[in-house]
């Protein structure tokens, strides 16, 4: 019996700009059933948080209830973490973020925790586009509850002892983009190179930035006959792009055929190169956008790649006019400016 | 690059790095996981059949699996092996092992074979052949058998009580011994009618050192090892006050310490070359200096210096080593004036030389370079059919486990040669056995996960009182629950992880999850060199060999760097098709007597 991993790692392991090597970026040993798209997309994380130079005391991981809402254990285990109720985890975040702009959040959820019960919940973290990374780990069953069909699960999809689900799947992905979100994006656990630049980009982005992954349960969904095992995405998947993060400070060095590369500036200044598949599609159109959504799902397809970017993305900050520090830096006199403060604004508005 | 072929005996044979550089091929994984049961007498078997002497060797042995050890690489001291050998020997059941001896045949064969030199080599040669009814005669110069084993390794090193069991295993096979007899002809030897001759004499001539006054000096000046034995055989008891040992081998080693029992009060070891370049173990020269004798270094001899007929000292020339670009050395005198040591004794400890000169050279018995015979050196069989060479007679001055190796091999040809087989061509392949150990989802046969412990260190007697007399030995070796925490230590590198590609589904949990980021799946390349840079962490050990497999689905390959594998199974843990599994290799060279396997 293990479920005990070595301390000890490659000994030549490469450091990152900080000078952690990827097991800083590490959680604790998964519990999960082996083969779990989940973990992957935890492995992803840590790469790319790795990848990216991210400060770990500088993140706040937040979760729901489900398998995925487990996972945030799994890696930077040096981060801030919360676990919520089942599907409230938007409004903590909303919350947490309001308080403290300066960390970095990344919500972790699963179908079950957004597309069903935390629905009300995610569609308003959206249209206020607050800024987190907000993935869902997307595997079209309750595996947790023993496999039975999300409200992700496709029409006609069934589980390994299942029937065809006879209702049709939510879009995550249009959902959000018809919700405000102003980075969305749909990946597939099994493809890190893919994932782990959409993972970098995103935490980049300032904004609410979706990434819909397609994570396996091998458990309960990964039988033929289901729409989201590792054979059928593998076979089904269409890519818009596939994309080269460049960081801020860094030169865009490689060079691209004329049109194959739509070119993507983030807020702070950092690049993403994207590799068109598709040389008409255009990730800032958000009406192409979601017509070609529904174009390859009618195909049986899963189009994957960053799908939407808005370059001129406000997060709920900038809407709010809220304080530039988090709240905890205020001190007694921001907060109580005394008399002849109270004085002035109520002149104001006389 | 291409698939790896698993199916090679020796692509797993590798991966257990201790076992692929013993030249004995000792499974060292295998009898460690038997001391960790407390099975002190199945993992003692273990290495009997391999190496003969594990006793000897538990505390002896030259150790060449330790430098090899993977621990090494992931963490900062390899499994203490040679000592953990010891504890199988000093634990074992006596009776139970005797009662464990291969029987010898009371009809035997009707074959005849002479073995010249009681050594580890000889020795070996009799444990193999005896047990298939071989007449056996063994010759030898000394009073007592065991070889270089008895005459050079200092009891303080070595008791004779446990040389003696050893050798004694062997010798109650009913070896026909002809001691303190030196045969000075091959041609007699061979006139008696023996099918069969095996040379195992060592390399008993220790190098002079012929500088001025080194004649004046005689009565003073000793050679290595003709004064180590002939202390072991006690015509030596006392030596002087100041004692200089030149050269900076394990002989050296042995003399100077050997010194200090005799009386000596100040000992100095003196080397030609910079300390780092001595030959000795490390240990060895750790062990010298903590008894207090220091290690000069970069002084070459010049001159005894004789007064009134007596040796009163030595003069060196100070030099400095310089490296050429192939790391060829030079030692260039720095031009200081010369360094002169008083003492009263002086050890030549400088190398040895093989020496036959009882073998006649016109009876079929071929020399070539350095005068050593001319062998084919898989089956030790020299150019007349019926002489077979092993040990440092063979191949030139090394080690006790080569030898035992050697001895293996030569008694593979000499029954061969005696069956009428072809000595070359007929020799049996090793056996190997992959099985998997698997026992439930999370749950091996063996103690999968990794122990982060130091390597302990075995206890010593303490310096006062070792000196005393020389036949107090120094390491008290581990004791059981020691053992037990340094046997944890060992990472079982010969749990296997065979990948099965049709299983394999992509899930990457295994690259996920391993410790030392030892599996990626990519692409394949077909400059090896390249591949090895673009996997998930560098492979840049290229001694170490990639494991590649291909079939996968998407039509990337499984690609292992074995190099720092720690074998803790989570990725057969991890793998939800069983794509992976834990499977344990167990490689023995097969013996000319069967070899029992002890599960």
């Amino acid at each position: 019996m293990t479920f005990i991993k070595s301390t000890f790692r490659h000994p030549e392991l490469p450091t990152n700009e900080l000078g952690f090597t990827r097991q800083y970026y590490e959680g604790v040993l998964s519990t999960l059933c082996a083969g779990c798209g989940h973990d992957s997309i935890s492995a992803a994380i840590v790469m790319a948080a790795f990848e990216a130079n991210i400060e770990p005391h500088k993140v706040a991981k937040l979760s729901g209830i489900g398998c995925s809402s487990k996972t945030p254990a799994y890696f930077l285990v040096n981060s801030h973490g919360f676990n919520t109720v089942h599907g409230r985890m938007p409004s903590v975040a909303t919350g947490a973020n309001m308080a403290n702009r300066d960390l970095q959040y990344i919500g972790i959820s699963g179908d079950g925790d957004t597309a069903s019960i935390g629905m009300g919940q995610f569609v308003h973290a959206t249209r206020r586009n607050l800024n987190i990374l907000y993935i869902v780990e997307n595997n079209g069953c309750y595996g947790l509850t023993k496999g039975q069909d999300s409200a992700t699960a496709d029409r006609g999809s069934h589980s390994k002892k299942g029937a065809p689900s006879p209702y049709e799947g939510i879009d995550l992905c249009a959902l959000a983009l018809q919700l405000g979100a102003t980075f969305v994006a749909r990946s597939f656990s099994g493809d890190k190179h893919q994932l782990i630049p959409l993972i970098k980009a995103a935490l980049k982005h300032k904004g609410f930035a979706f990434i819909d992954v397609i994570s396996p349960c091998v458990t309960f969904n990964n039988n033929p006959g289901s729409t989201k095992g590792y054979e059928h995405v593998r076979d089904h998947l269409a890519a818009t792009n596939t994309i080269d993060f460049v960081p801020e400070r860094k030169e865009l060095t490689t060079e691209y055929a004329e049109g194959s590369t739509q070119q993507v500036t983030l807020h702070d200044g950092s690049v993403m190169a994207l590799h068109k598949v598709d040389k008409n599609y255009d990730v800032s159109n958000k009406s192409a956008v979601s017509m070609s959504l529904l174009d390859y799902s009618e195909r049986g397809e899963i189009l994957t790649g960053l799908l939407y970017h808005d370059e001129e993305s406000q997060d709920l900050h900038q809407s709010l006019g809220t304080t530039d520090v988090p709240l905890n830096t205020l001190k007694e006199s921001d907060l109580c400016p005394g008399g002849d403060a109270l004085n002035k604004l109520n002149q104001g508005l006389r | 690059m291409k698939p790896t072929n698993i199916a090679d005996p020796e692509y797993f044979h590798k991966v257990v790095d201790c076992q692929y550089a013993c030249p004995a091929h000792t499974p060292v994984p295998h009898y460690i996981r038997l001391i960790s049961a407390g099975r002190y007498s199945d993992a003692y078997m273990v290495n009997w059949e391999s190496n003969v002497f594990p006793g000897v060797l538990g505390r002896t042995c030259d150790r060449p699996c330790e430098p090899a050890c993977r621990r090494d690489r992931v963490e900062d001291k390899p499994v203490a092996i040679c000592r953990l050998k010891r504890v199988a020997a000093d634990n074992k059941d006596d009776a139970e092992v005797l009662a464990r001896m291969p029987e010898i045949p009371t009809q035997k064969n009707g074959r005849k074979i002479a073995l010249i030199g009681a050594g580890p080599a000889s020795l070996t040669v009799a444990r193999d052949l005896m047990p298939l009814g071989y007449d056996i005669d063994l010759y030898d110069d000394q009073p007592e058998a065991g070889g270089f084993m008895l005459s050079q390794i200092p009891a303080f090193r070595l008791p004779i009580e446990v040389l003696r069991q050893e050798v004694n295993y062997i010798l109650d096979m009913g070896v026909i011994t002809t001691l303190d007899t030196y045969v000075d002809s091959l041609k007699k030897v061979l006139d008696v009618g023996y099918d069969a001759v095996f040379i195992g004499t060592g390399a008993p001539r220790g190098r002079d050192l012929k500088i001025p006054g080194r004649e004046e000096a005689d009565n003073n000046v000793h050679i290595g090892i003709d004064w180590l034995s002939s202390v072991a055989f006690e015509h030596t008891e006392k030596i002087g006050k100041k004692v200089i040992v030149l050269g900076g081998g394990n002989t050296a080693m042995d003399c100077c310490r050997t010194s200090l029992r005799l009386g000596a009060d100040t000992v100095k070891v003196v080397v030609r070359s910079p300390k780092v370049d001595m030959k000795a173990s490390a240990w060895e020269i750790e062990d010298a200096e903590r008894e207090g004798v220091p290690m000069l270094e970069n002084h070459t001899p010049k001159e005894f210096v004789v007064e009134n007929d007596k040796l009163v000292g030595m003069k060196f020339e100070l030099v400095r080593a310089e490296y050429d670009e192939n790391g060829r050395r030079s030692l260039i005198p720095t031009g200081e004036p010369d360094a002169y040591i008083e003492c009263d004794d002086v050890c030549i400890a400088i190398g040895q030389d093989n020496a036959l000169p009882w073998i006649e050279r016109d009876i079929g018995v071929e020399f070539g370079k350095w005068d050593l015979p001319v062998l084919n050196n898989k089956t030790f069989q020299s150019t007349h059919p019926k002489v077979f060479f092993g040990g440092d007679a063979a191949l030139g001055p090394d080690n006790v486990i080569t030898a035992v190796a050697h001895g293996h091999q030569a008694a593979i040809s000499i029954h061969l040669m005696c069956e009428g087989e072809d000595v070359e061509q007929a020799r049996p392949a090793p056996t190997t056995n992959l099985v998997s150990q698997k026992m439930g989802i999370h749950e091996w046969s063996y103690d999968s996960p990794i122990a982060h412990d130091e390597r302990f260190a075995v206890p010593h007697e303490a310096v006062e009182t070792t000196l005393t007399n020389r036949k107090i030995e120094v390491e008290l070796g581990f004791d059981p629950q020691t053992a037990v925490a340094e046997a944890q230590r060992c990472l079982n590198c010969d749990m296997q992880t065979v990948f099965t590609a049709e299983k394999c589904i992509e899930c990457d949990a295994c690259e996920d999850i391993c410790p030392t980021d030892s599996i990626t799946f990519t692409q394949n390349q077909d400059d090896e060199t390249a591949l090895r840079q673009s996997l998930k962490a560098p492979a840049n050990n290229t001694e170490q060999d990639l494991y590649l497999a291909d079939g996968l689905k998407t039509g990337r390959v499984m690609v292992k760097d074995e190099d720092v594998c720690l074998h803790c199974g989570l990725c057969a843990e991890r793998c939800p098709t069983s794509a992976w599994d834990m499977q344990k290799y167990l490689y023995q060279v097969t013996k000319a007597t069967p070899i029992v396997a002890y599960e």
